[in-house]
């Protein structure tokens, strides 16, 4: 299949290289333009498809993710759709990481997207999603994605999300973790975006771990509302929600994090840290711990200010001018080094930090 | 000519008066001790003259080496050779010392090496979780990675122990002398000085400059009477 160079080089932003040979997975609109596993027990197809194959499927959709939740959903419930669905088998272990790619292409369109994650027992997979528009179109995007984490089993899930000033995006994300399962999200925003609003639910069993991890440049008049619920149903099961947000020039960030314990010894920890650099940006966060059993423990920390004065200065007095200062400060905090990503995703990452106009 | 003179200076931070005329002026290759009690003024003068932008001057002119720089922001003033090692520099997280000695200089490494560190401070973040010791030694990896024409030095001095003072002061004092920089320090318990040795010396006192003149005679005297005497001294009432 011939992809247009434009869509590549866009991909590319996002953190995808076609070029590469691992398991990949490229949806235009509505269109899998690629899916191709290469690798005995993962399979990659497009959802549609993979309903016809598998029919039990089915039940597998809307089981994580309230179809009735808000507006979006109900949107997604009722339309056509189409996306990925990945699964390992069981004890299948997959560290060459999956690339997936959601692009939209057609201006005005209504991406509506459902994706489908199966980690079977004893299993892992790393996955690198990238979502993004082409340059002049304006659009919505929809992302319903439902994550089985069976047993034993691991997942990396890293997305990437590079929009435009026109697009409005509204992922529902559910993970299911069965006992000593663990799931790594880490979220990646520093691109504008008209209006992006997610906010993932886990429900973790006995043992399990999930991480959650977002790092989130607001720009220009971006309105961006991101969190995460982790329910700790499961005895010695935990959670982490930990974001750093850098907001620019008017954009407003939300960060949520809900973390409620249930079982015994369960822990969880929310951590937030923001910085404004405009006197017109806003940060809120809002950490929320709800406790069900006197055996578990949770904390969370938040700090949200401008940059130090004191911070500035001794940059500038090394011959830095105050825009260069921020940034260097700005880069530094948004360091992808926190994340639970590669270290080859990290280099890629850092590039991009830079590369991209401030 | 000076590299550095400070002519009628009045300097306020948050309306109050922090330097009220300060003159005063540093030959090439000179290295000069300010000496006061806390509050007197030595950090205010060093900050005034580097240009941290909440002393605002209200009178008086700063020149380097003949150019009036009173006005010139911080980073321009750094650009021509002006360079401090502050007493409390900042810890800013997430900025890898790497990346921000890669501003001053290509051989990060080596200039962390001659500094006392070990290479592998590169990956720590600037300032974060550093001792009294290795915060000072970070100041001066940077002297050498930005090759100043005056240094000035706030309490580089304070919170080291004898070892690393005893590195410290020969190696800065190696490094001014080979590169005949001009070196403005503010001591005030004057280890730094066994090393650096000054020939001349002021006195600092509610802002102003009370005294100048030869160091050894300036250190003796303090050391011996304190600072009240500053105070009663005749060169005051001149």
């Amino acid at each position: 299949m011939r992809i247009e160079k434009a869509i590549k080089k866009s991909i590319k932003k996002v953190g995808i290289d076609l070029d590469k040979d691992s398991p990949k997975y490229l949806q235009v609109d509505y269109n899998p333009l690629l899916q191709y596993s290469g690798i005995k027990g993962l399979e990659i197809l497009n959802s549609r498809d993979a309903l016809k194959k598998y029919p039990r499927l089915k039940s597998y959709f809307w089981r994580l993710v309230d179809k009735d939740k808000d507006e979006h959903t109900k949107y997604s419930y009722k339309h056509e759709f189409n996306g990925y669905f990945i699964r390992a088998k069981k004890n299948v272990k997959i560290q060459t990481p999956i690339q997936a790619c959601l692009y939209l292409n057609t201006n005005e369109l209504i991406q509506n997207v459902h994706n489908i994650i199966i980690a079977e027992e004893g299993s892992e997979l790393n996955i690198i999603t990238g979502c993004t528009i082409a340059r002049h179109a304006a659009g919505k995007h929809i992302g319903i994605s439902e994550f089985f984490l069976k047993k034993n089993s691991k997942v990396n899930f890293t997305m990437i999300h590079a929009w435009n000033e026109e697009a409005e995006v509204f992922p529902r994300t559910g993970a299911f973790l069965e006992d000593n399962s663990t799931f790594i999200s880490n979220y990646i925003l520093l691109t504008p975006t008209q209006k992006l609003q997610m906010s993932p639910k886990i429900i973790a069993l006995r043992n399990s771990k999930t991480i959650l991890k977002g790092l989130l440049l607001g720009r220009k008049s971006s309105f961006v509302d991101v969190g995460g619920e982790i329910i700790l149903k499961g005895s010695n099961s935990s959670g982490l929600i930990e974001s750093r947000i850098v907001a620019k020039n008017n954009s407003k960030i939300i960060s949520r994090g809900k973390i409620l314990a249930e079982g015994e010894n369960s822990k969880g920890h929310i951590e937030c840290r923001g910085l404004l650099v405009s006197k017109r940006a806003e940060i809120q966060a809002i950490p929320e711990l709800v406790s069900k059993n006197e055996k578990s423990e949770l904390t969370h920390e938040a700090s949200v200010g401008k940059i130090k004065d004191e911070e500035l200065w001794y940059l500038m007095s090394r011959g830095l001018n105050e825009e260069e200062a921020v940034n260097l400060i700005v880069s530094g905090f948004l360091n992808p080094e926190f994340l639970e990503v590669s270290n080859n995703l990290k280099v890629q990452l850092k590039t991009y930090l830079k590369l991209i106009k401030r | 000519m000076a590299i550095l003179e400070v002519k009628n200076l009045k300097v306020k931070v948050e309306n109050k008066i922090v330097l009220d005329g300060i003159d005063f002026s540093l030959g090439k290759e000179e290295i000069h001790a300010i000496f006061g009690p806390n509050g007197s003024g030595k950090t205010s003068l060093i900050s005034s003259i580097i240009g941290i932008p909440s002393y605002k001057i209200v009178e008086g002119k700063i020149f380097f080496e003949g150019k009036d720089i009173t006005s010139l922001p911080i980073y321009k003033r750094a650009k021509l050779g002006i360079f401090c090692a502050f007493q409390n520099p900042p810890a800013i997280r997430g900025l890898k010392v790497r990346d921000f000695l890669k501003i001053l200089s290509s051989n990060e490494e080596e200039n962390l090496r001659l500094a006392g560190l070990d290479e592998s401070f590169v990956e720590r973040d600037v300032n974060v979780g550093f001792s009294g010791g290795e915060r000072k030694k970070f100041e001066i990896a940077q002297i050498f990675a930005f090759r100043p024409k005056l240094l000035l030095l706030d309490e580089i001095d304070s919170g080291v122990d004898v070892k690393s003072l005893s590195f410290i002061g020969k190696r800065l004092s190696e490094y001014v002398r080979k590169n005949k920089i001009s070196v403005l320090i503010v001591t005030h318990h004057g280890e730094i000085l066994n090393y650096l040795k000054p020939k001349k010396a002021s006195v600092m006192l509610d802002g102003k400059i009370v005294c100048s003149g030869e160091y050894k005679k300036i250190w003796r005297t303090i050391r011996r009477k304190g600072y009240e005497w500053c105070e009663r001294c005749e060169l005051k009432k001149q």
